[in-house]
Parts: C-alpha cells; structure tokens; sequence
C-alpha cells in the first residue's frame, strides 16, 4: 500500500515537473555581493551602479524570447545572469534591452547596453569595431525546410535559384549571398525577425530559411509536423558575448566567469532549462579566443 | 559617396520595384475604388452599406496591419500569393478607400443638371454613372487623387517589412553592407524619394491642365 | 445624390430587391467558404483564442503597447503642432528668406515616406550628433517633422481662409504684420482646423505603427510580440485591428462632429474629411 502511495506521488511529482517543462523560471544564480573589483575597471563601474544592460533578442526561442509577461528568456538571458551575479548585480536589476541583428555593433558602439549576448556570431567584420568575449556556445548554419523537404533541398549549395530567407544583416544571411551566390532580393529575401520567415516558409512561400541551427532546431521542437531540419550545419557559428571596444578587463572577466560557470554547474543548469529543452546533450564551453585584440 | 556610386544598380533594382509596385497598386486601388464609390451611391442599399463600412473600416487601419492580414492571413484561407502581388494587393485595398472617398466627393460636385438631364434622357443608374457623371467627377477630383498617389508612391516602402525588395530595402542592403557611408545612403534613397514625387506631381500637373482645358 | 435614379417605382424596387438578396448571398457564399478554409487550417482551434479568456497578461501586454502608442501620439501631436505653425508662419512670411527654408523643409518632409524619416533619424542622429535616441524619440521626432509639414499646410489653408477682411481691419488699426498673425488671425485659424487637427490625429495614430520597425513596443508590435510565445497571428492582427478601427473610428466621429458645428455655426471652413491619406499623407488642403 504504501509503496503504491509512494510511487504514486513520485509519478506525480514527476509529471508536475515534467509540465513546468521549459516554462520555469531558471532558478537566479546566487549573486556575490562581495566581489572586490580593481578600482576604475570596468567591472567595479558596474558592481557600483548596481545595474546591468544587457542587449538580446527578443524573439528566437531557446536563447532570448519575449515571454508573455515581458521579459526574456533563455539561454542568452540564462548567461547574462551569471555573469551579472559574479559583478554583484541582482537577476531583476539586469535591463533586458532588444537588439535585432542589425542593431547590435551600433548599441554597442553607442554604449546603449553593457554586453550584447544575442546568439551573436563572432566574424571578422564585427570584430573591427566591437569586442567580443567567450565565445560561449557553438553553433552551425543549417537550413530549415517545410516538413517532407517538397522543394528538395540537399544542402547550401542546392539553394541557388530556390527561394531562400533569412534576416537582413545576419551573418548567416551574408554567407548565402558571399558564399554561396544568392541575391538578395531575388532568390534570397530578408526581413526583419526570423519568425516571418517560418511563418512564409510554413505558408509555401519560401522552400528554405537558413539561420543557426538551434534557432531552426527551436522551431522544429515546437511545431514537429510542418518543418525539418537538413541537419548539416556548414559553417561554424561561434556565438560571442559582444562589448564596447577596449574594455579588455571586462573581456578577460567574463571568459573566468565562463569558465567558472562550468565548473559550478551554472552553465549545465541554464543550458537545460532553455536551449536544453530540444538539444539533447549539454555542450562544452569552446575556448576564448582571447582578448587581446 | 563611393559606396552610393559602385552600388547604383542596387538601388536602381529597388526603385525600379518601389515604380512598379505604384503603378499596379495604383491601377488596383483606381479600380477598385471607383467600385466601391459607385456601391457607395447606388440604390441598393447592402451595396452602400457594403462600400460605406469597407471604407470605414480600412481607413481607421494602419496600413502595415492591412500588410500583416494580408500577407500572413491570406495563406490560411488558402490563397498564397506572390510577395510582390501581396504587396500590391495591400496597398490597392488601402488606397482604395480614399480613391472611393475622392471619387464620391467628386460625383456629389458634379452639378445635379447633368444627372437630372441623363434621367430625363432615359439613362439607367449605370449609364448614367458611367457616361455622364464618373468622368466629370474625375475631371473635377484630379488635385485630390494626386495626393493620395504620391501618398501610395511613399507607402510603397512599407513594403520593405514584408519580403518586397524595394527602395527602402535596397537602402537597408547597402547600409548593411557599407557601414561608414550610412549618411550618404540615407541622402541618396532621400533624394531617390523626392525625385519621384517630383516626378509624380509634374505628371499630375499636366494631367489637371490637360483636363481643365477640355472642359 | 439621388439624382442618378429616379425615386423607384414597384419594378424597380423589385429590382432592388432582387439585386440586394443577391448581394447578401454572394457575401455569405464568400463568407461561408472563407470560414471553411479557415476551419481546414486550423484557425478556428480553441487554443489560438484561449489567451485572450484565460491570459490576463495578453491584456496586460496589449494594454501596455496601446498606452505606448497613444503616448508617443500625444508626444508628437503637440510637438507637430508647434512646429506646424512655426513654419506655417515661415511660410506666410513676406520675408523671403524666411519663406524660402520654411518652404522647402515642408515639401521635403511632405515628399519623403515616414518610414524612411523615422529610418534615417534612427540611423543617422547618432552618427551625425553623437546623441543616441530611444526608438520612441526617434519615432517622435520622425512623427513631429512630418506631421509638422502637413499641419504647416492646414493652417496656412486654415490662416488664408479666414475672410481678407479682418486682415485689412487689422492693419488699418495699426498692428504690425507678425501681430496680425498671431493676434487675429491665428486663433480664428485655430478654431477652423480644429476638424482637420483631430483628422490629422488618426493619422498620426496610424502612423505610431510604423514604430515597429525600429523596435519601438507599440501596439502592433505588442501585437507580434505576443504572437512570438501564442503562436496565433491572424487572431491577434485581426483584435488589434479592431482596436485602432474603435479608437480611430471615434476620433474621425469627433472630427465628422466638430466640422459639422461648425458649418451650422457658420463661418468659414477647411474640411476635415478632405482626402487624409495616413502612412504618409501627402494630402493637400484644397
């Protein structure tokens, strides 16, 4: 009786949590307030203020989603926190502020956020007139197409002449066009958020969105029956913690946090609670490329 | 500077688009708003009560919402259209009510002789409308009806949010692209703009004159 | 109006009759064929309208973008005006090189779309200025000089319909010309395009959402927003539809009012229906 009982409740604590599923509000990493930072660096600035802005989406699932209640979520949102938590700074004290692909170097470059972490690729061109810490995940550019892949799409190079979309100024719309010989406005179109295009691509009027590959992969978890993945990431996307240029302290800050984060298991926890949820194995942290730029 | 002039055939692609989307839109928007006009002013009264909430309706809509419904609304009734098509669809729709708005004031400032003159002549409803009054009434609205194109003319670059590759776009492309000659972008699609409008109004300058004339 | 048919007699009416049973059906057939494809795709799901009877966060959320909406309208509503009668007066100037800029700064803003306005202030003032903008001051200040040219237009119309009399009394009682401006002729301006300003209002509501696009939270992008987590857009483009249809629709009853006391009041007009566009009105007081 009582074992039955037992593991009626198990089962049922199970299924609860099961349910909270991707809807759980991460549980906040415990914030350090007494961290000592070197005066007049930049990580002292901040721990003073007692705030943080932080640039992110606000529409790709998995890493920085506007919920219903207004604020973001995932797995972008997840490593802000942390390393808000070793400056000192609250979870609620963090400013969450929009940044579209486009507007990413120019918040930056007018210091409008503190740190851009918005599934942000680090490329050369970005580089020139921002900084960029981690990198903190690795992703790859893969192709998404309507459930049953009607217009036959076998990899990048068989988009040539389909119909192609994806965001304008994103890197990964930028390789389609230098890479791969698309043209923007004819066989390539560009919009403004990549929910637009799934929504066209789901409605027949594009045969393929290109993107990330967790982004593409968020959209198949969440609606199975009408889209798949090709499933052959071509490129490396390294997604980066964007900050203003020289602020080198800041840089070599946050690849320690990095680092620490895994070895405390913040990392893990905020990767399964978000980008987890679709993406089976929890990855390593890449290696900084450095900060000295 | 530079970037503007290595990259003319860009924005001439886009403009070329932001033209053609104006001339269809304004065929559509023409059409179908000297329909609702006329249903405005028939005498079967679903027909005006039909064309009077058509235009109250979308003319308290923001056009990017009348984009948003028919771009994304459409496929779920299952009519998918060409993103250019959409494009020219949501502008006609949009400026149809103010087409119809101008065409009825320019029926009602047709004198009331002339109407009164096609009755007694034996004319029908529609051939009184069609022979006698709409031609007038056209003659008489010219002024009005070149706002409301010039105005389709700039709403042409809403289409830039929804996959039309034109003016507005083609900006954004080389702006994307070109990073530190923004200003210069921004000046040469301004330019661009008001070239065509320019453009425009000269056309209906000389559309008006020539109307005026044959009166 | 009723001139284009006479007053109908029984085969007419029958006519009508025949005509508008015919009409009806043809709308139902099309409505009833549009509900069944919408049935086929999904649309009529229970879950796409769940949010908007079990979430009051939607509400919360939609509540919101329309307050956003409605605060960068009062913004550049009264910014607009100042700088519509700012330059309205530049353009009555006698001065000439006080009536050519003015002239030339409200055909250009009348001539160049919004969106690139409000685009090219987004992109451009920081660059050339070094000030960042918010994009609810941007689309402010993109709202303010546009709407700015086309109120400069209404009241130069509203100022050049006022009788020449009171011009010439006036100027006979000895005021300077700037006085007459702004001593008679103005308020009397004022209050004929009262109609027109509240027009010049659903326009300027309309046009709040094009904010959008530079990521300002109004309405219609609250609208996608919510749609990004509910997944249901053609339901919550078609509610926010409704709601700028019942603001907008009340404003223009407001205006369709004002006008109409003031024709009975008589006095002279400027037209409050003549031909807003929206999105860009390049509409000229006639």
């Amino acid at each position: 009786m009582r074992l039955t009982s037992l593991a009626l409740t198990a089962a049922l604590a199970l299924t609860l949590t099961a349910c909270g599923g991707g809807d759980d509000e991460v549980a906040a990493p415990s914030v350090d307030k007494a961290a000592e930072f070197a005066a007049g660096s930049r990580m002292a600035e901040i721990k003073t203020a007692g705030k943080l802005t932080v640039g992110t989406k606000f529409d790709q699932p998995l890493f920085g989603l506007k919920g219903l209640s207004g604020k973001p979520e995932g797995f972008d949102v997840e490593i802000a926190k942390i390393i808000g938590a070793k400056l000192g700074v609250e979870a609620d004290k963090i400013e969450f502020v929009e940044s579209v692909s486009k507007n990413r170097e120019p918040f930056l470059q007018q210091k409008r956020v503190d740190m851009v972490i918005a599934t942000y690729t680090i490329n050369d061109k970005r580089d020139k007139v921002v900084d960029f810490a981690g990198p903190y995940f690795q992703a790859g550019q893969d192709i998404l197409v309507a459930k049953g892949n009607p217009a036959g799409i076998t990899g990048p190079e068989s988009l040539k002449g389909k119909r192609t979309c994806s965001v304008s100024g994103s890197t990964p719309a930028e390789t389609m066009v230098t890479k791969y010989g698309l043209v923007e406005g004819g066989d390539l179109k560009t919009v403004d958020v990549y929910t637009k295009c799934r929504d066209a691509l789901k409605n027949g009027q594009f045969d393929a969105v290109t993107t990330d590959n967790v982004i593409l992969a968020g959209y198949v978890d969440a609606a199975p029956d009408d889209f798949e993945l090709i499933g052959k990431p071509f490129t490396e996307e390294p997604y980066g913690i964007g900050i203003p240029e020289g602020q080198e302290d800041f840089c070599d800050f946050i690849n320690t946090t990095l680092t620490e984060s895994v070895e405390d298991g913040s990392y893990e926890k905020a990767f399964k609670a978000t980008a987890g949820t679709v993406i089976e194995t929890v990855p390593t942290l890449p290696a900084p490329r450095g900060c000295d730029k | 500077m530079d970037a503007v002039l290595s990259n003319l055939d860009v924005f001439v692609r886009g403009f070329t688009t932001t033209v053609t989307l104006t001339l269809a839109a304004v065929v559509g928007a023409l059409v179908l708003g000297t329909v609702i006009a006329a249903m405005r002013v028939s005498p079967v009264p679903p027909l005006r009560w039909a064309g009077a909430t058509y235009v109250q309706l979308v003319r308290n809509t923001p056009l990017t919402v009348v984009f948003f419904l028919v771009v994304f609304g459409l496929p779920e009734v299952d009519i998918t259209l060409s993103f250019f098509v959409s494009a020219v669809l949501a502008l006609s729709l949009y400026t149809a009510a103010f087409v119809a708005e101008a065409v009825r004031s320019g029926v009602s400032s047709v004198a009331t002789g002339q109407a009164e003159a096609s009755r007694a002549v034996g004319m029908t409803f529609g051939q009184t409308l069609r022979l006698v009054v709409l031609p007038q009434a056209f003659a008489n609205i010219v002024p009005p009806l070149a706002s409301v194109f010039i105005a389709l003319l700039k709403n042409t670059s809403i289409a830039s949010a929804f996959f039309v590759f034109e003016g507005v776009q083609s900006m954004n492309q080389l702006i994307n692209a070109n990073g530190d000659a923004v200003l210069a972008i921004l000046a040469a699609a301004a330019v661009a703009y008001l070239g065509l409008a320019l453009l425009a109004s000269a056309l209906f300058g000389l559309l008006e004159r020539a109307v005026t004339v044959s009166r | 109006m009723s001139m284009l048919y006479d007053v109908p007699g029984p085969r007419a009416r029958r006519r009508v009759l025949i005509s508008s049973l015919v009409g009806l059906a043809v709308l139902a057939l099309l409505l009833l064929v549009a509900g069944q494809r919408l049935a086929d795709n999904g649309q009529f799901a229970y879950e796409l309208y769940e949010p908007f009877l079990t979430e009051p966060q939607v509400y919360e959320r939609l509540a919101d973008g329309l307050r956003n909406t409605l605060t960068a309208a009062a913004y550049a509503l009264v910014l607009a005006s100042l700088l519509g009668v700012l330059l309205a007066f530049g353009r009555l100037s006698s001065k000439p090189w006080v009536r050519l800029p003015a002239t030339v700064v409200v055909e250009v803003f009348r001539g160049l779309p919004l969106l690139l306005v409000i685009f090219a202030i987004f992109l451009a003032f920081p660059l050339a200025f070094g000030i960042e903008l918010s994009a609810l001051q941007a689309l402010v200040l993109g709202l303010t000089l546009y709407n700015g040219a086309v109120i400069a237009e209404i009241v130069r119309a509203g100022v050049l319909a006022i009788p020449r009399g009171q011009t010439e009394a006036a100027m006979a009682v000895g005021l300077g010309r700037g006085q007459v401006l702004r001593l008679v002729l103005l308020p009397q301006a004022v209050r004929i395009m009262l109609p027109s300003l509240v027009s010049q209002l659903v326009v300027l509501l309309k046009d709040t959402s094009l904010g959008f696009i530079i990521g300002f939270s109004e309405l219609l992008r609250t609208g996608g927003e919510l749609v990004q987590v509910l997944d249901n857009p053609i339901q919550m483009y078609v509610a926010v539809a409704l709601v700028y249809i019942v603001l907008n629709g009340s404003l223009s009853l407001l205006a369709s009012y004002l006008e109409g006391r003031q024709r009975r009041t008589g006095g002279t007009v400027v037209p409050a229906m003549q031909i807003e566009t929206g999105m860009g009105q390049a509409g000229a007081p006639v």
